[in-house]
């Protein structure tokens, strides 16, 4: 789960890593009163969880408490790269003496955390890694010992920082790390920690993504997902699902299958309205959702179903379907496909309620482009 | 011959007295896999199916010395205990087939596991099947066929799609692993793949990808560089796929460019590795590949 900039920002500071002031504003009211107590010349910063917001016009400098009321209010009412703004955060503008980009996530390679650190941070960060990688200290952490304190001395001295902002940086490597841990965080990203003028060491931004399987420990996070649509449902019920723009409809088990049931019915030269995983070990209850789910959507003419099961049960499955497509009714078809774990009594449910499941995933796929051209 | 395991596999289910873990407790029993006791905590004493239930590894291990596999059923969140306790037990494979286990949990008890030479497959993962010696795991048995083809599998599902081709062929698989499909898991690509290189009954491998992560990458690297001596049949689901969401700026400094499509197939062509466009394409090409061999 990505968190917004202002929930990462109160974890740094829970954390005891210095973030710089900051309010957030819901209305223009609030954003006036929020510079007006900040004082001085102050960034707008839409809450946004989609990347590339800056260059989007999602941050934004105002001089007066009025503009930045003004840059909220527009803000507000709008969108970044197609995400609503909800919320706006007010925050001093800070001068920058140089920036540093400071990041731990998950290395899948190294099957551990990585901790990555540069001294020239700020938006290009991705640029500097392709062209000079050499500038990117890269620090795999050992589970079982964490961060050991050698780590964070060869993290300082490739910083080349020296005096207070090393005792600093030293502080912030461990909270930062100390917060992946406790977390549960995929990704916990400072970008940039600010060397200001003064010495200190701030950040200007926050970026945490939490682990969604890891929710369990963290109950204040727990939230109810707010999004509208077909995704933002499907997530509700626990699916993982694709929106895209076609009429057939589609549903597997297991990722990769999903993926390649779609994959199939594009190169049958179908046009996939959506995909979604019903994970494994489905019950009948969770198919039955999910086959509402899609067979519901305005723009599914048919819904292909690709099950292979192994955990999950065909005879299941089956029942689920059948009772989906009497809560829908006639219009829409659906072509099953199933194998697997208790395959010839699914089978049987489905024939019994006029359903015919198809052997091959590639003949499944022909028929339900067929019927989706002639719906 | 086949890996990881046959007829000397011995098994204990930890996590068997759940709806899932006595379902296919019995279908591994049932397809002649020696599974010896299971343990569910506050449960021993109990029996399923004539084997006993112990309270803990330890105890099932007592009773039976034999065991030297377990299959982990718990719930997510008991993944990591479930690993600390097999891997003190002396267990030397655990096969996890639990999915959503958090990320961090896996790190740690994978590296335990490892600096205990203990091997690991999943989490979120199949399991493993030796076709007519034993299976460990959730997968459809009669799907499979004992024969010369080594399958490695990142998706369960579509590892049972693609081994039916090969089954209906008449090659049948020497052994099929589900390594599994979470970000981070215990024995990947390269490690299978070492495994069927030594396996003599293995004639070809068939590796199963899908989009994200650079294991397919880092596969074809290994294969090229290591001039693999059986030939490989690939499939990547998701070539269709909408772009994956980005995970900040250093999701992107990790990945470097890899985990599409393209970059993976593209890998895998130069490393001389056949990729097959749809699932059943798989099977024609091992067909083409393996004319003459007898399975």
């Amino acid at each position: 789960m990505k968190l917004y900039e202002y929930q990462a920002r109160q974890l740094f500071q829970a954390y005891g890593i210095p973030v710089t002031p900051f309010k957030v504003a819901r209305s223009v009211e609030e954003a006036v009163r929020a510079a007006e107590e900040l004082g001085g010349r102050v960034v707008v910063k839409a809450q946004v969880l989609v990347a590339g917001r800056g260059k989007a016009g999602g941050v934004k400098v105002a001089e007066t408490s009025e503009a930045a009321g003004r840059l909220a209010g527009e803000m507000l009412a709008g969108t970044v790269k197609g995400e609503k703004v909800r919320s706006v955060i007010v925050t001093p503008y800070q001068t920058i003496e140089k920036e540093l980009y400071l990041a731990i996530t998950v290395e899948r390679s190294r099957r551990s955390a990585v901790m990555i650190l540069s001294a020239e941070g700020g938006v290009e960060i991705e640029e500097l890694a392709r062209i000079s990688p050499e500038k990117l200290l890269k620090i795999g952490i050992d589970p079982l010992i964490g961060l050991s304190q050698y780590q964070v001395r060869k993290a300082l001295l490739f910083t080349s920082l020296s005096g207070q902002p090393v005792k600093t940086l030293e502080e912030i490597i461990k909270n930062l790390y100390r917060l992946f841990r406790d977390m549960d965080c995929e990704l916990a990203e400072i970008n940039p920690l600010a060397l200001t003028p003064e010495g200190g060491l701030v950040a200007l931004d926050a970026k945490i993504i939490l682990d969604d399987n890891a929710l369990f420990r963290h109950a204040e996070f727990m939230r109810m997902d707010e999004g509208e649509g077909f995704e933002a449902e499907a997530r509700r019920l626990g699916f993982s699902a694709v929106e895209l723009d076609g009429d057939i409809g589609i549903i597997g088990n297991g990722a990769g299958l999903t993926m390649a049931t779609m994959d199939m019915v594009k190169l049958k030269g179908g046009r996939p309205a959506n995909f979604l995983d019903v994970g494994g070990g489905a019950s009948e209850e969770v198919v039955e959702k999910a086959a509402y789910l899609i067979l519901s959507h305005p723009r599914v003419k048919v819904l292909f179903v690709n099950i292979l099961a192994g955990i999950t049960r065909c005879d299941e499955v089956a029942r689920g379907l059948v009772k989906a497509s009497r809560e829908v009714g006639g219009g829409k078809k659906i072509v099953v496909r199933m194998m697997g774990t208790n395959e010839e009594e699914g089978r049987k449910i489905l024939v019994d309620s006029g359903l015919y499941p198809l052997d091959s995933m590639e003949e499944a796929a022909e028929k339900a482009v067929q019927l989706a051209r002639s719906v | 011959m086949a890996i990881l395991v046959g007829s000397g596999t011995a098994v204990v289910v930890q996590g068997a007295t759940g709806r899932q873990g006595a379902f296919h407790t019995r279908s591994m029993l049932q397809y002649g896999t020696k599974v010896l006791a299971g343990v569910t905590p506050m449960k021993g004493g109990q029996r399923l199916d004539g084997i006993p239930i112990y309270n803990t590894v330890e105890e099932a291990v007592r009773s039976h010395p034999e065991i030297n596999t377990s299959l982990i059923m718990v719930p997510a969140p008991n993944v990591a205990d479930a690993v600390y306790e097999a891997v003190d037990a002396g267990l030397r494979l655990l096969v996890i087939i639990t999915e959503h286990v958090p990320i961090h949990d896996t790190i740690s008890f994978l590296r335990y596991a490892r600096l205990h030479g203990v091997e690991v497959v999943g989490p979120n993962c199949p399991g493993v099947i030796t076709p007519g010696e034993a299976k460990v795991g959730i997968m459809p048995g009669h799907i499979f066929r004992r024969g010369v083809v080594g399958m490695v599998s990142r998706s369960g599902t579509l590892t049972y799609e693609i081994a039916y081709g090969i089954s209906k062929l008449g090659l049948g698989q020497t052994t099929a692993v589900g390594i599994g499909g979470d970000p981070i898991t215990g024995l990947d690509f390269i490690e299978v793949l070492t495994m069927f290189e030594k396996d003599n009954d293995t004639k070809a491998v068939v590796l199963i990808g899908e989009i994200g992560g650079d294991m397919e990458e880092r596969a074809a690297e290994y294969i090229r560089v290591r001039g693999f001596k059986k030939p490989v049949v690939a499939y990547v689901a998701g070539v269709t796929a909408p772009p994956e969401k980005r995970m900040g700026h250093a999701g992107a400094i990790i990945s470097m460019g890899m985990g599409d499509y393209e970059s993976k197939v593209k890998a895998l062509r130069s490393a001389g590795v056949h990729v097959a466009s749809t699932p059943s394409e798989v099977s024609t090409l091992l067909s083409k590949l393996l004319a003459g061999v007898k399975a």
